[in-house]
């Protein structure tokens, strides 16, 4: 029965999808009050039913009903109640659905808390844009995966979820990884809602913001998450694999970074409103994009979902129609839009319209990375892969004017400016940073190349967002605004970022070790001694688990436990990692296999990892410092504020 | 104008290769077996229902019988199961079950309770007769000519698409074989 | 032209020589980091680009592997059912590494033929079978049972079982 309500609930949301997707539109074209008013209680509807299947699925799977195909591939009875929660979003169809709840939850809440701000025509051109991306993924999910399809009788049992899945990490990234795709719908929305206007404004910038940026955010977390979990989880001690699904995500990533700088310029300034518009609609179809490589089999990757062409094929008649009339619509419309006020080359227009040239262009090589063995086989010059240090290599290449560069933005002014009084306030910060910088390095004994760079551009990048910060206060009696903070808080996140990718690409210790019990292997002033091997077993799965205790001169600092685990059911192995974090370094052990030469002993990984945590560190202060300026008040203000601005007359031309 | 539609046209170049790229992967997902048109590889194993008696692929010469790799852990097989009873019922040659990585137990306990169509079943614990068949996964299917020569190999579960397929295929053997 | 209209127009020119750069560079940088993907028949038949990165799919032959017994050394023959090619790699095997399995080695070929590989992946899970291997396996064409050790070695197995 369960199966057939959440069944009967995701096509009511279809239907509202659909009733969403026309009546409001036409009635905003119309200027008919009517049927605009419709459209809130829509959005309302379309999460209620969205939200009513996807809890009617996780209910399917805490009950164990294995009649339903979905819940018998990716649970059995073995598996404990919170990883049968995740399962409900651990396959394709319960992730599709998942996709949708989160769309729906974004519509209400740019419905709910947007309602005040946005004039009830364009509002209503969001929310109608939206529900017409909803009626696609709907249909999608009916027509070709359906979670809820049964089977009868059913099986026993289950058959179990990935092993690889069943982690805490694997709880959260999905969800974060999809509020963070799906969050740039509502750029898009917003970006399509103002082309079906027929004018950009400064206004339509400054409502989009705060949503960007909570997207982007997320975004920013869900792939932190996603790194720290293949870190621990796939027990081959990489933070980032340039993997094809990892550059799914990543490519919008990059372009929504751009996406909220180039916001910036419009809302203040006015200036290439085109170009951001351009990339509101290039992060969500890049979104788009990822669901197809991961879905449809065209790339091979580890992290693939079971593919399948045909769905493949749908979702890229799908992307066809949504990104192919946006663009059209851009083609159409972009022309006529405002320009802005002329700007000077050292201004901060120009800082960052080079922000933007750079991680468009970074995006671009990742794509073009990605896609290479796809051209390459089209053209038939055979098959190939591209290999992690092309991207490696590039992303160095492109990103190092941006860290050198950085911290003189916030420092520029508008419309025009002189390096010299730029460089003024940052002198002392370069100083320090090139100083400081190679001393630490030195001191840590990593005085080469990477660890040397990395410190040195990590320090400025620091040094930089807090003189800023400095700077403001002093002129400032009041707290400044959230959105510099945020601002600041990221650009700092930076900073910590570069050092640890700086450290642990270049002193990273690592030896595949071949290890029996009573064996030691002495290393950086660390011993590890293995106890012994012993065979231990958990609620689904039995494992060999390698008893380490690791001594620091004399003394004992900790008992590691690495396991290599066996899942009855898929008769899977897993490697289980033991770590012991640490805030200067990682220490990380993995069983690798048992040498069956009679022995009992087993190759070991071993791993010292230094400031690994930096990495993900500086990358929650990203998603922080987003969330921070998301909440500035500013982007909450109701509209006579805006009018007050005056802003508004400024150039625009009614269409 | 002409610069605004600029990424349209991009975005078009993309679709296409992307498009191209679709049926890439769907070959890649049915390539063609090593093995058709080549003698099945001849092996001895156990039954299922009786452990000491031994079945060989040499047995069935003389007619076509159809070869169905399955194992009680695999989901697949028990999605295709209705499809396999009607081979069983319907196709009027012998059935022959291929019991994969299994347990004896589970796999007795499967078969009660989902029915079974085979004509019978040989075991292959440890997945060494797999290796001389080319076994990708389960569920898989084979259909062997009366001289003892793979004919087909269907990779994944059976539907109706590719029951009837298989029905031909099966009637034309049948009357190759003089059946 | 107007001085702000120069200065744009120097922007654009900056920004489009930017482009270009990095794009020739990517191709550059792309061209030296591919892997081609390659089987134990074609290196056989000398078909592979020489001296660059390639990624060996195929079969681990069974009764092939075998350890050195002081480190973490190993040696397996991959196998498309018609040619072996030998691979030595030093290091942790996959967690999904058994012999009859396929599985992919990214390496490079030495004059003496060995295959030397730096990281070897495994098939992932029962279902999955890496297009590379599948393609090898169908570019060997018609062999119908792995080559003679193969044969001896179940044939062995099939004794001990028995």
């Amino acid at each position: 029965m369960i199966a057939e309500f959440g069944q009967i609930s995701l096509i009511l949301a279809l239907v509202l999808a659909v009733l969403l997707g026309t009546l409001p539109l036409w009635g905003a074209y119309r200027r008919n009050d009517t049927l605009m008013n419709l459209a809130p209680s829509l959005v309302v509807g379309h999460f209620v039913f969205t939200l009513a299947a996807f809890v009617s699925l996780a209910t399917l799977f805490l009950r164990h009903d294995f009649t339903v195909i979905n819940v018998a591939t990716n649970s059995n009875l073995l598996l404990p109640w919170y990883y049968r929660i995740s399962a409900t979003w651990g396959s394709h169809e319960g992730s599709l659905l998942l996709w949708i709840l989160m769309l729906a939850g974004w519509m209400l809440a740019v419905a709910v808390f947007s309602r005040k701000v946005l004039p009830k025509v364009f509002l209503t051109r969001v929310l109608s844009v939206m529900g017409l991306i909803s009626i696609g993924f709907l249909l999608f999910t009916i027509l070709t995966s359906n979670p809820f399809d049964r089977i009868l009788p059913g099986p026993i049992d289950g058959q179990d979820l990935n092993p690889l899945l069943q982690d805490p990490g694997m709880i959260f990234h999905p969800p974060l990884l999809y509020m963070g795709y799906v969050g740039f719908a509502v750029a898009f929305g917003f970006a399509i809602a103002g082309l079906l206007g027929g004018r950009i404004e400064r206004d339509w910038v400054r409502w989009s913001r705060p949503w960007t940026l909570m997207a982007w955010a997320f975004l920013t977390g869900g792939i932190t998450l996603g790194s720290w979990w293949a870190y621990y989880e796939l027990g081959w001690g990489g933070w980032w694999f340039w993997d094809p699904v990892e550059n799914a995500s990543f490519i919008p990533w990059l372009l929504g970074t751009a996406l909220i700088h180039s916001q910036a310029v419009t809302e203040k300034r006015g200036a290439f409103p085109a170009w951001t518009v351009l990339l509101a609609i290039a992060a969500f179809s890049t979104s788009l994009l990822g669901t197809f490589l991961v879905r449809s089999g065209v790339l091979t990757s580890v992290h693939a979902f079971a593919t399948d062409p045909e769905r493949g094929v749908f979702i890229l008649g799908f992307m066809a129609v949504v990104t192919g009339a946006a663009l059209l619509l851009y083609a159409l419309r972009a022309p006529r839009i405002m320009t802005g006020k002329g700007f000077d080359f050292v201004s901060r227009e120009s800082a960052l319209l080079l922000n933007n040239v750079f991680f468009a262009v970074s995006a671009g090589m990742v794509l073009l990375g990605t896609l290479y063995p796809l051209i390459i086989d089209f053209m038939g010059w055979g098959q190939i892969s591209v290999g992690p240090p092309y991207f490696s290599a590039m992303f160095i290449l492109l990103m190092t004017p941006i860290v050198m560069l950085l911290p003189l933005g916030p420092f520029t002014r508008w419309g025009r400016d002189e390096l010299k009084r730029i460089m003024a306030p940052l002198l002392i910060s370069l100083i320090v940073a090139i100083v400081a910088g190679m001393a630490i390095a030195a001191y840590l004994g990593a005085f080469n190349l990477r660890a040397v760079t990395g410190w040195i551009g990590g320090i400025w990048l620091i040094m930089g967002a807090l003189s800023y910060f400095w700077r403001q206060k002093q002129q400032s009696r009041f707290m400044l605004p959230r959105g510099q903070l945020g601002m600041v808080m990221a650009h700092a996140g930076v900073g910590v970022f570069i050092i640890g990718v700086g450290m642990v690409e270049s002193m990273t210790y690592e030896r595949d070790v071949r290890f029996g019990a009573g064996d030691t292997l002495e290393v950086a002033g660390y011993r590890f001694h293995l106890e012994e091997i012993a065979s231990v077993k958990g609620p689904n799965w039995i494992a060999d688990e390698g008893r380490f205790t690791v001594f620091r001169g004399d003394r004992e600092i900790a008992r590691m436990q690495p396991q290599k685990r066996l899942y009855h059911r898929g008769q899977q192995v897993m490697t289980q990692v033991a770590l012991r974090p640490g805030f200067t370094h990682d220490l990380y052990i993995a069983m690798g296999e048992p040498l069956r030469d009679g022995t009992g002993d087993w190759s070991i990984r071993v791993h010292i990892k230094p400031f690994v945590r930096w990495i993900w560190g500086g990358a929650f202060l990203l998603a922080l410092g987003g969330l921070l300026a998301a909440s500035d008040r500013r982007y909450w203000r109701q509209q006579r504020a805006e009018s007050r601005e005056g802003a508004m007359a400024e150039g625009a031309q009614p269409a | 104008m002409i610069r605004m539609l600029v990424p349209l046209l991009v975005f078009v170049g993309l679709l296409v290769l992307l498009l191209i790229s679709l049926p890439t992967a769907e070959q890649r997902r049915q390539v063609a077996s090593p093995l058709i048109g080549r003698e099945v590889p001849n092996f001895t194993l156990p039954s299922l229902h009786e452990p000491g008696v031994q079945y060989s692929t040499t047995d069935l010469r003389g007619q076509p019988f159809l070869l169905n790799v399955w194992g009680s852990w695999c989901f697949s097989c028990r999605v295709e199961h209705p499809y396999i009873t009607r081979l069983g019922e319907e196709a009027g040659i012998p059935l022959v079950g291929f019991n994969w990585r299994d347990e004896r137990d589970d796999a007795l306990t499967w078969l009660n309770r989902f029915g079974d169509a085979w004509t019978f079943h040989m075991v292959d614990e440890e997945g060494r007769a797999a290796i001389d068949l080319g076994v990708y996964g389960a569920p898989e299917t084979f259909l062997i000519d009366h001289r003892g020569v793979i004919r087909h190999k269907h990779i994944g579960p059976v539907d109706q698409a590719i029951f009837d397929d298989l029905m031909r295929r099966i009637n034309d053997l049948r009357q190759e074989a003089g059946v | 032209m107007t001085p702000t209209r120069k200065k744009r127009l120097a922007v654009v020119g900056l920004l489009v020589l930017g482009v270009s750069t990095a794009t020739a560079i990517a191709l550059v940088a792309l061209n030296d980091n591919v892997r081609f993907s390659i089987g134990p028949s074609e290196i056989v038949a000398g078909d592979y680009p020489e001296g660059r990165q390639l990624r060996l799919g195929g079969l681990v032959a069974a009764g092939s592997v075998s350890r050195d017994p002081a480190s973490l050394a190993v040696t397996f023959q991959v196998t498309d059912c018609i040619h072996e090619i030998p691979v030595t790699f030093n290091g942790i095997l996959p967690d999904l590494f058994r012999e009859g399995q396929g599985v992919i080695a990214h390496g490079s070929l030495a004059p003496d033929g060995v295959f030397h590989a730096h990281e070897v992946l495994a098939r992932h899970d029962e279902t999955y079978m890496p297009p590379e291997v599948e393609r090898a396996m169908a570019l060997a064409g018609s062999g119908l049972v792995c080559g003679e050790p193969l044969e001896d070695h179940l044939a062995t197995v099939r004794g001990e079982t028995r």
